[in-house]
């Protein structure tokens, strides 16, 4: 994309005779803002997804048309009414940049989009798709007068043979034959010397095996691209994104408030010391020692602290804000500064300064995977911390001398969130069947597990016990079969038993974490900056 | 096409007709076998004489041999004509396939790692049709036999796709070749053909798939809707409906009695129909004074019925009969997939001893599968030519294979197919260089 000035204006103009549909033959030149990259991407990413989910069904054509509709409307929709193909373009050349990088990414993507064309197209009416096929070029020649009277016979016994009326108004195009296989396997169309003569009723299958093919190799030349210089120009900015999107967490949604109990700004100390993870009691502690954490920590904190399901810690946005004021005060730092540098961060990740509603708290996997720069506090203890800090750490937490070997065999394993729920355990005495994979949820059992401690029942914190739980809902159980990318360790559970007849831990088959690159550095600063020259 | 026949008086005493052996194949790749032309035609253009040549075209094509004892060599290949003749000729093989041409150099697959590396590229769209796939429909033989009554099925199949594969699609470089036994195998050697994928070429392969067969109860031949195809009209029209009513009627004896007229009308839907028909010849006994074939005349009342009745689904069953005895049954899966081997022209049938030769689909009903070298026949000939040779003292030996009945066959595929095929190779590689010359850089962005 290159970026020039903004010619959003000549579209607004011309937007009445610009299609709905694109054929996204070529990236458009147009600002993008950081935000929009990965939040319209987020956005269509969902439309996609619930096309999978659509088609694993086994849904009808009719049905997924109507699924199409829905999903494009729910998801893609825009408040300025010129955004909204700026929204879809965006959207759809970002999520190319996502899922060019393997194999199975690309077969992926390629299907998705191609049914998501496929609907969209269907549901233009035929004015409007003929327009369309001028518009973009497309190989296929409308016939002449003359041509057609040559074959105007048989394509009427086409047409008859496979039960349609056949209009003699009706618009033909020649075409090579290898461009319509489904037409010619089966016998829908009439052929001559090579040619397809393909009604007008029987485009969108040209336009379709066009787009698709079109796409799979924007596909390859984008991953090639990509591969030799994207990936390290924007190995700061753009690269953390795309390679966290396609590996994203899009479980259920913890931005939605479950019930309205809050937690006050005096709780959060109590709650801190018995509920929070390991990480997120560090990143507190230096909170409250450094009284600021660089952007990356603060990114974890934000996030994990503006959400408002009962499990966790139900600060708004102005509890947030003061709260950090505070801390930030004492530091000297100032109102002023604090409102220009630290805020936005903070109003980012509430999604004031985004159009979303919130943002998603980052799961275990994408803390696991970020590596905190020097002075950074955030990132997986069980990964960054010496092998020593971490025992202090965890003897604070109040964990046992042989829970500790256990977790610390974990964490020589490399399975950290297996590390983390074996001190969970070990604090709590219950056991957690469901493993963690966010930090919320860690919070969401401990504040059970203490509920029904004070109740008087100690059950263990099985999948049965919290059914309709949302952090528990990813624990075991069906992998989400719909979510091809989202990497829950228990996708592959098995139990095994090691030779000397020990039950293996439930989870040791899972792999140890992939490093992704490196942290993100600093966000835009003022709410009205727009995003740096996205140049890719 | 004229065939010359060594009169059995002529040939060596000792030498059995249907003579199959590894020595006699040694004498056939080393004298008669067409080793350059095949090359030629399997290099399709790139025999490194022009700028835009592919050098690395011919040993990416990947040759399959099938040994005595049924061992069995997939993935060899050769960089030039001597390098296959010399391995033709040493391992004798007693099938050679014909596979596709790959993306590297079949023997060296396995030195790329990697998804993918290893593909097919081109494959030329082949076609396989079998004469025990009508079994059901044939009752002078069953199984490997053929004979000059059920021979002209192969005969209407090859007019019906010949006839499709040109004005349809377009092709023109088309080889027929006789499988040795009992069956025809189809070459479509245009570019266009070679290139499909496989997802077109299982396209065109369902285009012609019209009898679903081998499903037991099942009308295997289906038309509904108020009109065919143009193909399907055509293809009834022009060779299956006299195909059906003037050979094979009578020489099958399909209505014959009722053992084979009941399989006719197993495939009426309508049970009154039939059974009027039924009672009708039941009792009406052929009549003596009649000269009309019993065959031709039922078909004509049998017809009758079902074109006048005024029934629904009864409307295209006289087609869905003619189809079922008629159109060519293909064998599906050889055609779908660019990786799959198919035996290439003049080889020898092992259980035969005939070689597989070109036919000529404009002249496919002189066609005659018993007047087809056989590999003994062919040796009894040189060994006449060495004796006249050595008798007199005139003139070179031409090409020992010329003067044999092997001769007519290989310059009719020289003239009629490769030299033309070559041709427009060339043509090919030459409009690509040029067009490649002016091209502009791909403007596509990311």
């Amino acid at each position: 994309m290159e970026i020039v000035r903004s010619n959003r204006k000549s579209t607004a103009a011309a937007a009445d005779s610009v299609p709905a549909l694109s054929l996204y033959r070529s990236a458009p030149s147009l600002e993008v803002r950081l935000e929009e990259f990965e939040l319209y991407a987020i956005d269509r990413l969902r439309v996609l997804k619930g096309i999978s989910d659509g088609l694993s069904r086994g849904k009808k054509p009719d049905e997924m048309e109507k699924l199409v509709s829905e999903l494009w409307r729910v998801n893609m929709r825009h408040q300025d009414a010129n955004e909204v193909m700026n929204k879809d373009i965006i959207s759809h050349f970002v999520l190319r940049l996502v899922y060019c990088r393997t194999e199975d990414l690309r077969k992926w993507f390629l299907s998705m989009e191609t049914t998501l064309f496929r609907y969209r197209f269907r549901l233009e009416g035929s004015e409007s798709q003929r327009a369309l096929m001028t518009d973009f070029n497309l190989p296929y020649k409308p016939l002449s007068h003359a041509e057609y009277e040559g074959v105007k016979e048989e394509l009427s016994q086409v047409a008859r043979s496979i039960g349609l009326p056949h209009n003699a108004d009706s618009m033909f195009f020649k075409v090579h034959f290898e461009e319509v296989p489904e037409l010619v396997a089966t016998r829908k169309v009439f052929i001559h010397k090579g040619y397809a003569y393909v009604a007008m009723n029987q485009v969108a299958s040209l336009v379709v095996t066009q787009f698709r093919s079109h796409l799979s190799r924007a596909l390859a030349l984008t991953n090639r691209k990509w591969m030799s210089s994207i990936r390290d120009q924007e190995k700061d900015r753009l690269t953390p994104i795309v390679e966290a999107m396609s590996s994203s967490y899009l479980g259920p949604d913890y931005s939605q408030p479950k019930e309205s109990t809050e937690i006050s700004l005096k709780d959060i100390d109590q709650v801190a010391n018995s509920s929070f993870p390991l990480c997120m009691r560090h990143l507190f502690e230096k909170l409250r020692e450094t009284h600021h954490l660089k952007h990356g920590g603060g990114c974890n904190w934000g996030c994990s602290s503006r959400c408002r399901n009962p499990s966790g810690v139900g600060l708004s946005l102005d509890d947030a804000l003061a709260f950090w004021r505070r801390m930030f005060f004492d530091c000297q730092v100032g109102s002023e500064r604090f409102d220009k540098e630290y805020a936005y961060s903070i109003r980012h990740n509430y999604g004031k300064e985004g159009k979303r509603t919130d943002y998603t708290p980052y799961s275990c996997q994408k803390i696991i995977s970020s590596t905190p720069g020097t002075g950074d506090h955030h990132g997986c203890p069980y990964r960054n911390f010496s092998e020593e800090n971490l025992r202090a750490a965890l003897r604070r937490m109040g964990v046992g001398e042989r829970p500790m070997e256990e977790v610390m065999e974990r964490v020589r394993n490399r399975h950290y969130q297996l590390a983390c729920t074996l001190t969970f355990e070990a604090v709590h005495g219950t056991s957690c069947d469901s493993g963690v994979n966010h930090p919320n949820q860690y919070l969401s059992l401990s504040q059970r597990a203490m509920q029904s401690k004070v109740r008087g029942s100690s059950c263990p914190l099985t999948n049965s016990a919290v059914i309709g739980d949302p952090c528990v809902d990813l624990g075991i159980g069906d992998p989400p079969t719909h979510l091809p990318f989202c990497r829950m360790g228990n996708r592959r559970r098995r139990d095994k038993t090691t030779s000397d007849g020990r039950q293996m831990d439930r989870w040791a088959h899972l792999p140890p974490f992939l490093s992704l690159v490196g942290s993100r550095k600093k966000m835009p600063l003022t709410s009205g900056d727009v995003g740096r020259r996205v140049n890719v | 096409m004229e065939i010359d026949v060594c009169p059995p008086e002529q040939r060596q005493p000792n030498m059995s007709i249907e003579g199959f052996h590894a020595d006699y194949l040694k004498v056939f790749y080393g004298k008669l076998f067409p080793h350059a032309d095949i090359f030629k035609w399997m290099s399709y253009g790139n025999d490194g004489k022009h700028p835009a040549c592919d050098q690395s075209y011919f040993g990416r094509r990947e040759f399959s041999f099938t040994l005595d004892n049924d061992i069995y060599i997939r993935f060899q290949s050769f960089s030039n004509a001597t390098e296959m003749e010399n391995a033709i000729k040493e391992k004798c093989p007693f099938k050679i396939d014909l596979g596709a041409v790959y993306s590297v150099d079949p023997p060296k697959r396995h030195a790329y790692a990697g998804n993918n590396v290893f593909t097919p590229v081109e494959r030329e769209l082949v076609f396989d049709i079998d004469m025990s796939d009508y079994d059901d429909v044939r009752h002078c033989c069953s199984g490997a036999d053929v004979c000059s009554d059920c021979w002209p099925l192969m005969t209407a199949a090859i007019k019906v796709m010949d006839t499709a594969l040109r004005d349809d699609f377009g092709f023109s470089h088309i080889l027929w070749v006789f499988s040795g036994r009992r069956g025809v195998h189809c070459w479509v050697c245009d570019g266009r053909a070679r290139r499909l994928s496989d997802e077109q070429r299982s396209a065109v392969a369902d285009y012609f798939r019209v009898y679903k067969g081998h499903e037991n109860g099942l009308k295997k031949v289906s038309f509904v809707g108020p009109a065919l195809h143009p193909f399907l009209v055509r293809s009834y029209n022009d060779v299956l409906k006299s195909f059906f009513e003037e050979d094979m009627l009578p020489s099958q004896s399909l209505l014959a009695n009722e053992a084979r007229y009941q399989k006719i009308l197993d495939l009426i839907p309508d049970e009154s129909t039939t059974s009027e028909i039924r009672d009708k010849w039941n009792s009406n006994r052929r009549s003596s004074i009649s000269k009309e074939d019993v065959n031709i005349a039922r078909w004509e009342q049998l017809k009758h019925a079902l074109q006048s009745s005024k029934q629904k689904g009864l409307r295209r069953c006289v087609e869905e009969i003619v189809f079922s005895y008629t159109y060519p049954r293909l064998d599906i899966e050889v055609s779908k997939r660019m990786n799959h081997l198919l035996k290439a022209p003049f080889c020898v049938h092992p259980k035969t001893g005939r070689v597989c030769v070109p036919i000529d689909p404009r002249r496919c009903d002189e066609f005659d599968p018993g007047k087809v070298p056989t590999l003994s026949e062919l040796l009894g000939e040189l060994n006449d030519m060495d004796r006249v040779r050595a008798d007199s003292s005139s003139g070179l030996p031409a090409e020992e294979w010329e003067r044999t009945s092997l001769g007519k066959y290989i310059r009719f595929f020289r003239s009629s197919f490769l030299q033309p095929l070559l041709k427009s190779c060339k043509e090919e590689l030459e409009g690509s260089y040029s067009a490649k010359l002016r091209q502009s850089k791909d403007s596509l962005g990311w």
